[in-house]
């Protein structure tokens, strides 16, 4: 269109120059214009040699493409519907995947970050990496290194309290601390006021000042510019905010977002050379090599830890050959670093591999739907070769329609990229700690989807373009090609859609195998309407007051029993220590401790082998409840009840306990591990006076009787507010969530396989029929003659399915063969369930098998019912 | 599209035989020459001749290009393709098979 200026100007140009030479040779000027005819028309003419007459003829086969797919309404409409699904699955894996593992931080050149970890053996002689340090131990390593790289300290990013008013208006905020340079490390600007320095970053608890993020200022203040000044209490400090971060962003943690950054300088643990609650970002300056920098980190925090653990006298010698053995790991975090990464990363592939496995299946459905189809439109073909399109122009006609089926596919499953994949992410973890990850729909996802269409239009659209193009016009005319070729295309294309679907099945079976398995654990205890009160107070209470708080909540209507414990089971938190039987060496296994109330045993429904439950006047130290498998550690498995027992502490101090009762096995940490042995000890705990000692702390575990769980909960944190002034509840989950919260990852892959070996199978069949009523259309001529030649039902129907069952055979096996060689690569993700077990290939093989019947039924009923008169008739 | 033109088989081969025996001619010359070789019975239609060459341009038998005379206005002048001298031997030899099928039945019947 461009060149269109130019083009005409030069061929008025050359007109003229004709016309002059023509006067100058004699001719009048006159007749010799008139010769020439109309210039516009010459002109158009000419231009319409040169001017890309490709344009036209692509809307020309756009329009005719249009036409084609509205003339087949219920194939296309199928056909479109099933590569929407797959399109959009794949687009909406590619946005979740994009947004937590791919993209990097909205900082300044963020492929230069990485994390430090430290991977050793740990102490209970498994490998495994670490990724806290303390602030001492960061503040050397930075010093050490100045040069080569600038380390940066951040903190998990925490939901803690906060209040803007009073103790009343207590609400939550997402707090991360962060060192005074990270920002301009980051390159980031503020959006309001100041961002953090480096002299904010100093003096441990001299820098009581905050900043938000644009996120929560948009939340939470409407972006009111007034908001630089204003105070809140975190914690006991009183921090004033300086500044709003950037736009876009929202911490270093994928899956978290952070509202308040606070100077590291503001942490209790700021000086603490045992609190490892820093995680560092190292941003590697350019041509500086790795491994000769992790071995200088190393060697600071080795040394570092030297010094410290001489004052570790109660520690084994190997687990202290073990703690200071430690390599440090440089780890590249341009993406960030947070656990839901780590979690997801496997997860989440596995996902994308089975969606991609789903969108084949549609496209090699759809490709069987065009051959089915050109067989119809070979005449139509060789016409067009006949007047002269070239083959290239056939392609382009086969490839426009494919285009229009690939176009509304997309835009359909667009709408279901960008609805599903929020539903997923909510999925992603428990209620009570959310997932927010922001889900950007941008050019990337956008130019996904773009690639994804046109890769998809050639896969399922060359091969019938191709082959369009290569018709030999008297062959077609004359009454079809070969069409053993088509048939032998077609047939393949069901055998590999049936190897796709048995795998996506059978790894499916396996992800719900694995889900059962691990809901159906034992816990050891009972879940059932148990409520956890996290609960915290204004100032150290004793323990008797917790007692009387807890009274307090007995005498409300519903509740069955009521205990206090230190932490929940399973609830994520541990503690754990070495301990020492008749004044031994300290053993090499480590105990898990919790502190309960008297009654703990009961409201957590955990039976009482021997011996005798704790009494109110037992206390710390003294009283101890042991469970199954710490007898059978540390006394040999038997009968514990009477023996002593010592808690070492590691600064050397030694904690006596005497074992009162024997329970039974239950779970503390996790649901995979091997049961732990665990010793429960009074949460009344006497000081060196005698004296209890007072808590700040604690958990309400109340076990309900009414239906409403959720009604009880609201009412239960109003009466420990109103049992005693000073007690508030900060945090509230059930039992049940808690439990749950360890197969939320399992729940994820199980639910979302079989959604998709669902529609896998779905399409599969839907193929299948497809194929089989073509082939029945095909051969009606066939079966006529033979059933006039007296052939029966059954040998009718056996030759027409023979063949393309005997694909969907070759193709199970195929996909069995796969599915077995895939196991590799998703043991990490299962649990229990032996891949090889005949039940996990059963399970797929008779699904396909079903399907396979269901799909062949009306075709071969058809086919059984064909009248040969009136096919021969027809001929 | 090019229109059914019962000459325009012939002007191709005509304007191709032209330009093998004299290369780079504009196309008033080509129009010509075309009158001159046949004994002026065969005249052009001027119309046809513009578009016929850059069909064929565009083919990729002939190439063109623009020169300046010395009155300084430019001209456009015309030459043969490696693949034009193909595609004239091919057309030459096709023509000479058509007229003589066409001479043995004028001179049978």
């Amino acid at each position: 269109m461009f060149r269109g200026d130019r083009l005409s100007r030069e061929i008025d140009e050359e007109l003229q120059s004709h016309i002059e030479e023509a006067i100058a040779q004699g001719r009048d000027p006159a007749e010799a214009r008139r010769a020439l005819g109309a210039a516009l028309r010459l002109r158009e003419e000419s231009r319409d040699f040169r001017l890309i007459p490709w344009l036209d003829s692509l809307r020309a086969d756009a329009i005719f493409g249009w036409r084609q797919l509205k003339k087949n309404k219920v194939a296309s409409a199928a056909a479109i519907l099933s590569l929407a699904l797959g399109i959009g699955a794949c687009t909406g894996a590619f946005r979740l995947i994009d947004a937590l593992l791919l993209r990097p931080l909205p900082v300044a050149a963020a492929e230069q970050l990485y994390a430090l970890e430290h991977q050793g053996i740990g102490p209970e002689g498994k490998p495994q990496t670490f990724d806290g340090w303390a602030y001492p131990a960061f503040q050397l390593m930075r010093a050490a290194v100045k040069d080569q790289a600038e380390l940066i300290a951040i903190s998990y990013s925490e939901r803690t309290d906060l209040t803007y008013g009073s103790e009343q208006d207590i609400e939550k905020a997402y707090r991360q601390y962060v060192s005074g340079w990270m920002f301009s490390s980051f390159g980031l600007r503020p959006a309001l006021g100041r961002l953090f320095t480096e002299s904010d970053d100093v003096k441990p608890g001299g820098h009581p000042y905050a900043v938000l993020s644009y996120d929560y200022w948009g939340r939470r203040f409407g972006k009111d510019p007034k908001v630089i000044g204003r105070t809140f209490r975190m914690d006991k400090n009183l921090y004033r905010i300086v500044g709003v971060g950037p736009e876009g962003f929202t911490g270093t943690e994928p899956g978290t977002l952070t509202d308040v950054f606070i100077p590291t300088m503001m942490h209790p643990g700021a000086v603490r050379r045992d609190s490892t609650w820093t995680r560092t970002l190292a941003r590697v300056k350019p041509g500086v090599a790795l491994e000769p920098l992790a071995a200088k980190l190393g060697a600071v925090s080795r040394a570092f830890e030297e010094d410290r653990s001489k004052a570790f006298t109660n520690m084994p010698k190997q687990e202290l050959e073990n703690f200071l053995n430690q390599k440090l790991l440089l780890e590249p975090a341009a993406g960030g670093i947070s656990d839901l990464q780590s979690d997801y990363r496997r997860p989440l592939a596995a996902l994308g591999v089975l969606v991609a496995l789903v969108l084949l299946i549609a496209c090699a459905n759809v490709a069987n739907l065009m051959t089915a189809q050109a067989a119809a439109r070979a005449r139509e073909m060789a016409l067009r070769v006949s007047i002269g399109a070239g083959r290239r122009r056939l392609v382009q006609l086969v490839l426009v329609e494919s285009a229009w089926l690939a176009l509304l596919a997309a835009a359909l499953g667009g709408v279901f990229a960008w609805w599903s994949a929020p539903l997923i992410v909510i999925m992603l973890n428990p209620a009570d700690n959310p997932v927010r990850l922001l889900l950007p729909a941008d050019w990337r996802v956008l130019g996904f989807g773009l690639v994804l269409t046109v890769g998809v239009t050639l896969l399922f659209g060359l091969a019938p373009a191709l082959r369009a193009s290569a018709i030999k016009p008297m062959s077609a005319m004359k009454g079809g090609e070969d069409p053993h070729a088509r048939r032998r295309l077609m047939h393949a294309l069901v055998g590999v859609q049936t190897a796709f679907c048995f795998l996506v099945l059978f790894v499916a079976g396996l992800f719900v195998a694995t889900f059962e398995r691990l809901s159906h654990q034992p816990t050891g205890f009972s879940a059932e309407r148990v409520l956890a009160l996290e609960t915290v107070t204004e100032s150290p209470q004793s323990p008797d007051n917790w007692e009387q708080v807890a009274e307090h909540l007995r005498a409300a209507a519903g509740v069955e029993s009521v205990a206090v414990a230190s932490s929940t089971l399973l609830g994520g938190w541990s503690w754990n220590n070495f301990i020492s039987v008749n004044g031994g060496p300290p053993s090499g296994v480590l105990a898990y401790l919790l502190s309960v109330s008297p009654d703990w045993r009961e409201t957590m429904k955990i039976p009482l082998i021997t011996g005798r439950d704790f009494r109110s006047t037992d206390a710390e130290p003294g009283a101890a409840l042991v469970n199954e498998t710490f007898a059978k550690v540390f006394f040999g498995g038997e009968n514990p009840v009477g023996k002593p027992f010592e808690m070492l502490l590691d600064e050397g101090r030694r904690i006596p306990f005497q074992v009162v009762g024997l329970v039974r096995d239950a779970r503390y940490r996790d649901i995979r591990e091997p049961i732990l042995p665990q010793a429960y000890y009074p949460y009344r705990s006497l000081d060196a006076k005698g004296a209890p000692e007072p808590r700040r702390s604690g958990i309400f575990i109340v076990r309900t009787s009414g239906p409403n769980l959720m009604a009880m909960a609201s009412i239960l944190r109003r009466e420990v507010a109103r049992a005693r002034p000073g007690f508030r509840v900060t945090n509230l989950r059930t039992q049940k969530e808690i439990n749950e919260s360890h197969t939320v990852r399992e729940r994820l892959l199980a639910r979302l396989a079989l959604f998709f070996g669902m529609v896998a199978l779905l399409l599969a069949g839907v193929g299948l029929y497809g194929v089989l009523d073509y082939s029945v259309l095909q051969r009606r001529k066939e079966i006529g003659i033979r059933m006039a030649l007296g052939a029966q039902a059954g040998d009718v129907a056996r030759r027409v399915t023979v063949e393309v069952f005997s694909m969907v055979l070759a193709g199970a096996l195929a996909g069995l063969a796969l599915g077995l060689a895939s196991v590799r690569y998703v043991e990490a993700l299962l649990y229990q369930v032996k891949p090889s077990d005949p039940a996990m290939l059963a399970l797929p093989s008779l699904a396909i098998l079903a399907a396979a019947l269901l799909a062949a039924l009306p075709p071969v009923i058809r086919a059984v019912q064909t009248d040969p008169l009136t096919v021969l008739r027809s001929e | 599209m090019p229109k059914p033109d019962s000459l325009q088989g012939s002007l191709d081969l005509l304007v191709l035989k032209i330009l093998s025996r004299r290369p780079r001619l504009h196309g008033y010359a080509i129009l010509t020459a075309i009158q001159a070789r046949s004994g002026e019975v065969l005249r052009v239609e001027e119309g046809s001749l513009y578009p016929a060459l850059h069909r064929m341009e565009e083919a990729g038998w002939i190439r063109a290009e623009w020169i300046t005379k010395e009155n300084g206005r430019r001209s456009r002048l015309y030459e043969l393709t490696a693949q034009g001298q193909k595609q004239l031997a091919s057309e030459e030899s096709r023509w000479l098979a058509v007229t003589a099928a066409v001479n043995r039945v004028l001179g049978t019947v």
